[in-house]
């Protein structure tokens, strides 16, 4: 469990950030301009050098959800085991986030499956491309608003007869 | 002169073709391109228990130059299916496929936007094996009717590869409903009407509607 010490520090250093508590699990959701801030002050001034995940939720049909993607960053503490998660919001179109590569190296390639299923662009990545999908795919699949059976892809394939080979 | 029935008894009169197939069918080299839950099960049906050498047919090889049956266990993606077709390509003729399992054959419960709707759309499937994932005996099942097969149509020398329908290749089109769509159009070499006979199959052509 994060210490009390270090959820007061964030909130005095980040007024803007809401910083709620479920089950002892600390949540820190902040406006998408301090997202990198906030992950820059927790990696050098608390402890969090690890990037544990990055993944994304789309509350395209949430009644009440006021922005449509959500972008959450686990990170973690290895000395004493801490989980911390910052969530932020963006919103079509063009989703954009600043990079956390130059944070932390590990989150190439999880910003580039955020990008690949998302749609979210992380400025300043070096190599944001396709990590899942071909190269050629035109759409992100887990996005609310594509259809599960996709439009068409699984079947965009030439097909092998028992002449040609 | 000698008459058939004075032929000693451990000599046999047979067709040529009879026997390269009686040679053929008990002696499958299986290709196993298992991606699921399907190829512990053929594992299974390798190991001793179920003992696929019964039929022989246990040198399982990874390379697909060393093969002549290859065995789809488990789910295939669109990803995949380039690969899929490659190593088809690579195996030698004569050379046979068995889709092993629902999601190979149909794709099964994972009717999403990756994962191919049967692996028959784009690759020739001799014999298909129901089951999620099918016993070991099934898939053995699925052997010894793939051998009666071999038996009843192959030939020494290739004649029915001959035989086989020529599909001439086929331009690949802009989808008309879905423009970012390619589909499989006219041949390429098509000169009348006689050349475009063969134009009847409508799997791979369109997606699903």
């Amino acid at each position: 469990m994060v210490s009390s010490e270090t959820i007061q520090a964030i909130q005095a250093r980040f007024p803007s950030a809401e910083i709620t508590e479920f089950r002892k699990q600390f949540r820190v959701c902040v406006p998408r301009e301090i997202v990198h801030d906030v992950l820059r002050f927790l990696k050098d001034e608390c402890g969090f050098t690890l990037i544990i995940d990055i993944t994304c939720v789309d509350y395209l049909y949430y009644p009440k959800a006021k922005d449509r993607f959500g972008v959450v960053y686990i990170v973690g503490r290895p000395e004493n085991a801490d989980r911390l998660i910052v969530k932020t919001f963006v919103n079509d179109p063009e989703p954009t986030l600043p990079t956390v590569t130059d944070l932390w190296e590990g989150a190439r390639w999880l910003e580039r499956e955020v990008w690949d299923m998302f749609g979210i662009r992380f400025e300043g990545h070096a190599n944001l491309r396709r990590i899942l999908l071909p190269e050629d795919f035109q759409d992100h699949p887990l996005r609310k608003d594509y259809p599960l059976q996709g439009r068409g892809e699984r079947h965009n394939i030439p097909v092998v007869t028992r002449d040609m080979g | 002169m000698t008459r058939m029935t004075d032929l000693p008894d451990n000599v046999v009169i047979t067709k040529l073709d009879a026997l390269v197939n009686w040679c053929r069918k008990n002696s499958l080299w299986p290709m196993p391109f298992a991606t699921a839950c399907c190829g512990i099960e053929l594992m299974a049906t390798g190991a001793s228990r179920h003992d696929i050498a019964r039929f022989g047919a246990e040198v399982f090889r990874f390379s697909p130059r060393q093969c002549d049956l290859m065995i789809v266990a488990g789910r295939v993606v669109m990803k995949m299916m380039p690969v899929l077709q490659r190593i088809w390509l690579q195996m030698h003729e004569p050379k046979w496929c068995i889709s092993m399992g629902a999601c190979a054959s149909t794709g099964g419960v994972f009717d999403t936007y990756a994962v191919v709707q049967g692996i028959d759309r784009f690759i020739p499937v001799d014999m298909y094996v129901p089951g999620c994932p099918p016993r070991p005996e099934q898939l053995l099942q699925a052997i010894i009717d793939l051998q009666e097969k071999i038996q009843r149509e192959g030939s020494a020398w290739g004649k029915d590869v001959e035989r086989r329908p020529h599909q001439p290749p086929r331009a690949l089109l802009a989808d008309p409903k879905n423009p970012r769509l390619l589909v499989a159009g006219p041949p390429i070499f098509a000169q009348d009407e006689a050349a475009n006979k063969w134009d009847t199959g409508k799997r791979g052509e369109s997606p699903d509607s």
